[in-house]
């Protein structure tokens, strides 16, 4: 299979506990991808595997065709592969603006760039997101200031901030208030469809995942059970045991 | 806070008395030259704990790499004294910032308290291994040559000299908070796993910061040298128990993390210090030790950082649309 | 490199000094155990674990100019140590434990300089030993000697290892301080008095260092300024050996203390130091190096 993100045969262990059991899917470019399972079944450890958070102890990832598997995150990150973390991670003692500020992409800086001010296109630019996630009115505000659900929003307009490739989000609606749910489906299609963002979306919620993802794989006990339209998953009997049955 | 003009006004008064200083009070030359180091070591330490949070138990060494480079040219380029005090200052910083790339590539790398704790290392060997390396004088130290002129001039000229390091690295300093730079090190200090999640250049910044540190430090290790006229390798190059600590304790005194804490803080604890020397004597070291723990547990803060918390205004602190000035990052 | 060639004439010189080393590199495991204790349990890296050591050394040196044998210095630094612990414990550092990292290594710092200028105050700035009064063994024909009390500190050091390997496996208490170590929420919740097992972790640090700085006033010297050194090859222990594993623990003790005995053999006496305090970053660096390789940190 060819995609943007190809993962294959991936096996990760701690300890004595498999968390990933020779798992192999594939991101195609452009697509908005799901990965559901219940809880424990590795989907936040395949995530770490693929950006290079911890080792992978055997198989293969590739992003875009080239191995990245052995690489580190900053490298990773600077090729275009970006994540969002479930417990939602943003520099709480600057404002929004300065977070998104540093931001930007990364992979063309160098000795003298670092020195230099942002260009004015940056900063509109930092707007610009800041206006699409709804946050434009407290750009001044200490990050660490912000709600919950607006620092989970801040994050994710710093994510578009990095012009990453394909986006890896880790329960972008956990801790959401389910009136602002739509909201964020809604700019997370724009996202794929304005910007052109690749998503890679773990996600506990159905109702995100059957409105949100064309292809949806599952994992459960850190192997892959199924992957398919939401729709079809969704009635596969496999998948229904293993959210229901025992554990 | 106050308006550009304010500013600018407050920061001439403040540059007025600082030049008239020394020669006002002549007799206090020296201590106003040790009052710009001890101005000078608090914000390099503070680039590196303060604002990017890695604590650096061993920044005196380029002090020590510096004091003892220059005085090496000093010794043996047979040139005159300014020549070779000059060109001694610019192989000290050529040097410290070597030192500072060549170590840093390895030792940034390591994590918060590894790097702490290296750093303390770092600082200690120094002294270790200049104490008994004769090509540098060993245990006996190093002597620099006697200043050319009068009685009262050498003083004076290290007042200024120091004002100047102390001023050019404030300077230096303050232009890379407000840019680019400042953004990339307080975010590494805020989260470095985000930061490098997201792509930033981690290992370069911390580097680069180290560099910038090292730079001044090793400037001032070689003017320090020529001040107090002798390089003793553990009580003045490499003062891990003196200058090392204070280095720490001034710039959390003032608040880390902030552009005029270190500089507060500083100030604070040279005009006090003389005040315990004379009164506590050896005792003061201990009160020293005291001050750290007591400062970093009950007032981790420090004086500006409190003074933030309780007055943000202040500072810019805004929260919304309505009091807020538009602002681009990168202007001064 | 003379004395490269020296050891190649006398190779029996070489067992010498590894011998020596490996005796006084019983009493850094000692140290090392402590930091690992206090590190795992409380996550503290306590800087001040050296000035324990040192503290312990100055019990052994007033107990001998009393007119006793110092190795009732051994219990006595233990007890008085342990109390000071939990005294500072108490007073300092059951403010930082919860606090992030930076500030308790800044408050170990704190306390390092602290009651190393306080001893310096009141001890003095002197080297003294605590003499034993014990003979030297003379073995392999007068080629080789070793100290009878080097040889007592030692045992003694393996003993005091074995015995709070002991009772963190055995004792209820030392069952709790385990738990809290592996989860602390979770050991609350069981019931587990936290607070005082944090104390007593930190107080029978303490108690550990202060009974290893008496072995080392007595088989080697004692000054207010030693604590430094210790702390750092506890450090370097703890690094290589990692957290949980007493058997590297004592491996990475002796084998530090062979190693430093031969450089300062090969390098000079003056140059110990400089060995000790250099390998630490060397060993700091040498790890990230590997550990990054393979996507991972010093953590």
């Amino acid at each position: 299979m060819t995609g943007l993100l190809e993962v294959e045969s991936l096996t990760k262990t701690f300890g004595g506990v498999v968390a990933n059991d020779n798992v192999t899917l594939a991101v195609p470019e452009g697509a908005i991808v799901g990965l559901i399972g219940p809880n424990g079944s590795g989907k936040t450890t395949l995530f770490n595997s693929i950006v290079g958070y911890h080792p992978v102890d055997h198989g293969s990832i590739r992003f875009d065709g080239a191995e990245i598997s052995a690489l580190r995150v900053p490298e990773i990150a600077r090729l275009g592969l970006v994540r969002t973390f479930q417990q939602t991670r943003i520099y709480g003692q600057m404002d929004c603006v300065r977070n998104m500020l540093i931001s930007v992409p990364h992979a063309e800086e160098d000795l003298w760039t670092m020195f230099s001010p942002y260009p004015a296109e940056t900063t509109e630019r930092a707007g610009e997101l800041l206006e699409f996630v709804g946050l434009y009115e407290k750009r001044y505000m200490r990050a660490g200031e912000l709600s919950f659900g607006q620092q989970k929003l801040l994050e994710f307009a710093m994510a578009l901030m990095n012009a990453p490739r394909l986006l890896l989000l880790d329960e972008p609606t956990a801790g959401i208030n389910p009136t602002l749910i739509n909201d964020l489906i809604d700019r997370l299609k724009r996202a794929n469809a304005e910007i052109g963002i690749t998503l890679f979306v773990i996600e506990h919620n159905m109702r995100v995942i059957m409105d949100l993802v064309e292809h949806v794989y599952c994992l459960a006990h850190g192997e892959l059970l199924a992957g398919g339209a939401p729709q079809q998953v969704r009635q596969d009997p496999r998948v229904i045991e293993a959210y229901l049955g025992g554990q | 806070m106050t308006s550009q003009l304010e500013k600018t006004i407050l920061y001439a008064i403040a540059l007025a008395a600082a030049l008239a200083a020394p020669w006002l009070f002549p007799n206090f030359a020296t201590q106003i030259a040790f009052l710009w180091m001890m101005v000078l070591f608090a914000l390099t330490w503070d680039i590196m704990g303060g604002q990017m949070g890695y604590n650096s138990f061993g920044n005196i060494f380029f002090f020590g790499v510096g004091a003892y480079a220059c005085a090496v040219v000093q010794r043996d380029s047979g040139l005159d004294y300014f020549t070779a005090f000059a060109v001694g200052m610019a192989l000290a910083a050529v040097i410290g910032v070597a030192a500072a790339a060549i170590l840093g590539s390895g030792m940034l790398g390591l994590r918060g308290h590894y790097f702490a704790i290296a750093t303390l290392g770092l600082g200690i060997a120094g002294g270790e291994i200049a104490s008994g390396w004769d090509y540098i004088g060993a245990g006996s130290g190093l002597e620099t040559p006697l200043y050319p002129g009068e009685i009262g001039a050498r003083e004076m000229f290290f007042a200024y000299l120091f004002f100047v390091l102390a001023v050019a690295s404030f300077i230096v300093l303050t232009r890379l908070y407000a840019g680019r730079f400042g953004l990339a090190i307080n975010a590494i200090r805020d989260d470095e796993d985000k930061a490098e999640a997201m792509g930033l250049h981690t290992t370069r910044y911390k580097t680069v910061a180290w560099c910038v540190s090292a730079f001044f430090l090793s400037l001032a290790g070689g003017a320090a040298g020529n001040m107090i006229g002798f390089i003793d390798p553990r009580d003045v190059a490499f003062a891990g128990v003196t200058f090392g600590v204070w280095m720490v304790l001034m710039a959390i005194l003032g608040g880390k993390g902030t552009i005029w804490g270190p500089v507060i803080g500083a100030m604070i604890f040279h005009v006090t210090q003389e005040l315990f020397w004379t009164y506590l004597l050896g005792w003061q070291r201990v009160a020293l030790g005291l001050l750290i723990i007591l400062i970093v547990v009950f007032f981790p803060l420090g004086i500006l950082g409190w003074v933030r918390e309780r007055w943000p205004e202040l500072f810019d602190d805004t929260a919304d649309e309505a009091g807020a000035v538009e602002r681009r990052v990168g202007e001064p | 490199m003379d004395s490269l060639l020296i050891l190649y004439d006398q190779p029996v010189r070489l067992l010498q000094i590894v011998v020596d080393g490996l005796l006084v590199g019983s009493i850094f495991a000692l140290a090392a155990y402590g930091m690992a204790l206090v590190w795992g349990v409380m996550n503290i890296i306590n800087i001040a674990q050296g000035e324990f050591v040192m503290l312990g050394g100055f019990v052994a040196l007033y107990v001998a100019e009393a007119g006793f044998s110092p190795l009732f210095g051994v219990p006595l630094a233990a007890v008085i140590l342990y109390l000071v612990g939990w005294v500072l414990y108490r007073s300092v550092i059951f403010r930082v434990v919860d606090k992030d990292l930076f500030i308790s290594i800044l408050a170990t710092f704190g306390l390092s300089i602290l009651l190393q200028q306080l001893a310096n105050q009141l001890f003095g700035a002197d080297v003294r030993t605590a003499e034993s009064g014990l003979e030297t063994l003379v073995l392999l024909g007068g080629k080789l000697t070793v100290a009878e009390i080097k040889l007592a500190a030692f045992a003694l050091a393996l003993l005091l290892g074995g015995g709070l390997f002991t009772f963190l496996r055995h004792s209820r208490l030392g069952q709790a301080i385990r738990a809290t170590a592996q989860n602390a929420r979770a050991a609350r919740i069981m019931g587990i008095n936290t607070d005082r097992v944090y104390a007593t972790t930190f107080a029978l640090n303490a108690a550990i260092c202060g009974a290893a700085g008496a072995l080392v006033a007595m088989t080697w010297v004692v000054h207010p300024y030693l604590g430094l050194t210790y702390t750092v090859r506890a450090f370097m222990i703890v690094v290589v050996a990692g957290l949980g594993n007493l058997a590297a623990v004592i491996a990475a003790g002796l084998g530090l203390g062979a190693a430093e005995n031969f450089a300062g053999f090969v390098l000079g006496a003056e140059y110990q130091a400089a060995f000790v305090f250099s390998l630490l970053v060397v060993i700091l660096v040498w790890r990230n190096f590997r550990l990054g390789r393979q996507r991972r940190y010093l953590k």
